[in-house]
């Protein structure tokens, strides 16, 4: 099994990385950087199928288990989503379901990023990490 | 007197709050308006001295707010030229109305009739009228628009038959503010003995329309984008089609007489207004207009031409925007993306500076399908807005398209 480090940790690392950043200006920059940074899914999943329902963007999400870890991946075609996207997959992909499913997400509200977490946003974000997690619902399952 | 929109301002206790560390500029009016302290003082006026239940009580306060709620109505007949005062339905907004007089023609239409609408409706404008087609089995037929975001007025002719009921347009569309040649519409479907269904929930604010002169059969609006409260709006009806249509709701307030046997309806407005109505809602509309005639409609459509045509020239200037809807008679909305980059990350970094756009597909799918974009960014601009806040809009989308590049 790959060597991960705990989604505890990764989410650390984040909220570290972006508290460097004073002004919500530099935050969004670095989470643009981010966006383009992430690594480009093959065209063949961006299937209807694999996009996230309540997004004003689109988002594709795909995901397999590989040896006992799930790995994410995902793309969208608006920039900003595809930097929250990255964000979500640093700490999510290469877990253990178990560890997906059980995992808490306060540190979206943490980096600054709180406005997205609103239901009303639209964006998905909440809609994202639900579909994550019942992914990793049913990898567990699969495990069992 | 003269327009000054800096005295309007003062009558906005909402513009003057902050959002996000800058002062806010609202750019989202086609979605709801705000409203003046005229409008919420008359609502904290009959909260605070004759709230009561209306028509029924023979008490003072009943009577009292069943006179400020008849007074509205009046205003509304007043406003838009309304021949006979129980031609005004109150409703809770314009999906209502049209929901209402699509239940109702579930009465008249037959299998193998037209119900005509056009490609620039908004999502609640189309679904009633594909339900009442799948309830009837009519067909519903649509009129094409334009690369400019107007209608196809010759494709419109050929679409018209002696088959065609009725025709639903809007007065002007949500998406784009484009002005649709309405009065043109009413004529050529009346030709075909149609009955036209127009709805004016994004051109009340813009425009006060005179509907005894436009003869169409229905009128609907909303007073929320309108400076009045949510929750009210109106369905127009002429007098002969509204004692035709079936009662949409039963309730109290909508009969004349009940027995186990059989129940013989109240006369027209209160057929259509079943149970307690938003009383508060009615008198604040009343008040919305009040206040919209006292600035006056010219005015206002004057002062939004200038913002328009100043916003669409700055916004225009930045390498990479297109505008959506660029047919001549439009109303002051933009609605617009900047080459390679989604509407919805605009609308994020705009937000963020404390300017309120719409960003997405505004319940207008097929339009975007049209152009083939995801969505848009809008703007829509109320005679409260400044010129200075077009800047503050031109600069911030500057600074987004800088960033996301």
């Amino acid at each position: 099994m790959k060597e991960t480090r705990p989604i505890t940790a990764l989410q650390e690392e984040l909220i570290d990385e972006f508290s460097l950043f004073d002004d919500w200006m530099d935050k969004y920059e670095h989470l643009i950087e981010l966006g383009k940074g992430l690594p480009l899914i093959q065209p063949e999943l961006k299937t209807d199928d694999k996009l996230i329902k309540g997004c004003q963007s689109k988002v594709w999400l795909h995901s397999e288990l590989n040896d006992d870890t799930v790995v994410f991946t995902a793309d969208s075609d608006a920039i900003i989503t595809k930097g929250i996207i990255a964000v979500l997959i640093r700490v999510f992909s290469n877990q253990s379901p178990e560890a997906i499913v059980n995992a808490d997400t306060s540190f979206i509200d943490e980096i600054g990023l709180k406005e997205h977490l609103s239901p009303t946003r639209a964006n998905g974000l909440v809609s994202m990490i639900k579909q994550m997690k019942l992914y990793a619902v049913a990898y567990k399952a699969q495990l069992n | 007197m003269a327009f000054d929109v800096q005295e309007i301002r003062k009558d906005f206790p909402i513009l003057h709050r902050e959002v996000n560390g800058h002062p806010l500029v609202y750019l989202d009016n086609a979605a709801t308006s705000q409203k003046p302290q005229q409008v919420i003082d008359a609502l904290v006026h009959y909260y605070s001295h004759y709230n009561a239940n209306i028509h029924r009580g023979v008490h003072t306060l009943s009577q009292e707010a069943t006179d400020a709620y008849e007074i509205a109505r009046k205003k509304i007949q007043e406003h838009f030229n309304i021949e006979h005062k129980e031609e005004v339905i109150f409703t809770s907004g314009t999906t209502q109305g049209i929901n209402l007089v699509a239940h109702g023609f579930s009465e008249f239409l037959n299998q193998g009739d037209e119900v005509i609408v056009s490609a620039l409706e908004h999502h609640s404008n189309i679904v009633p009228w594909q339900m009442l087609c799948e309830r009837t089995g009519a067909i519903l037929k649509v009129i094409p628009m334009d690369v400019d975001g107007t209608l196809v007025l010759s494709e419109f002719e050929q679409l018209l038959s002696s088959n065609t009921k009725l025709v639903f347009v809007n007065h002007i569309s949500n998406a784009l503010g484009i002005i649709n040649p309405i009065a043109e519409i009413i004529e050529k479907a009346h030709a075909v003995g149609a009955s036209v269904l127009i709805d004016g929930a994004q051109s009340c604010s813009h425009i006060k329309p005179d509907l005894r002169a436009l003869n169409c059969d229905f009128y609907v609006t909303s007073a929320h984008k309108m400076c009045g409260p949510t929750g009210v709006g109106i369905l127009y009806g002429k007098r002969e089609w509204l004692s035709k249509l079936p009662p949409y709701q039963g309730g109290g307030e909508m009969i004349k007489e009940v027995t186990f046997e059989k129940t013989t309806y109240a006369d027209l407005p209160h057929k259509f207004e079943a149970g307690t109505p938003n009383i508060a809602g009615g008198i604040g509309f009343g008040a919305a207009l009040d206040y919209l005639n006292g600035i006056g409609f010219d005015a206002i459509a004057q002062y939004e031409t200038e913002l328009l045509n100043y916003a669409t020239e700055e916004l225009l200037k930045i390498e990479g925007v297109t505008i959506y809807g660029t047919g001549s008679e439009k109303t002051s909305v933009i609605s617009f993306n900047i080459e390679g980059i989604h509407p919805y990350d605009i609308g994020t970094i705009v937000d963020k500076l404390g300017i309120a756009v719409r960003t997405g597909h505004h319940c207008a799918q097929p339009i975007m399908d049209f152009y083939n974009i995801p969505g848009t960014v809008r703007a829509s601009f109320a005679f409260y807005n400044t010129l200075e806040e077009v800047d503050r809009l031109v600069a911030a989308v500057k600074k987004a398209k800088m960033m996301l590049s």
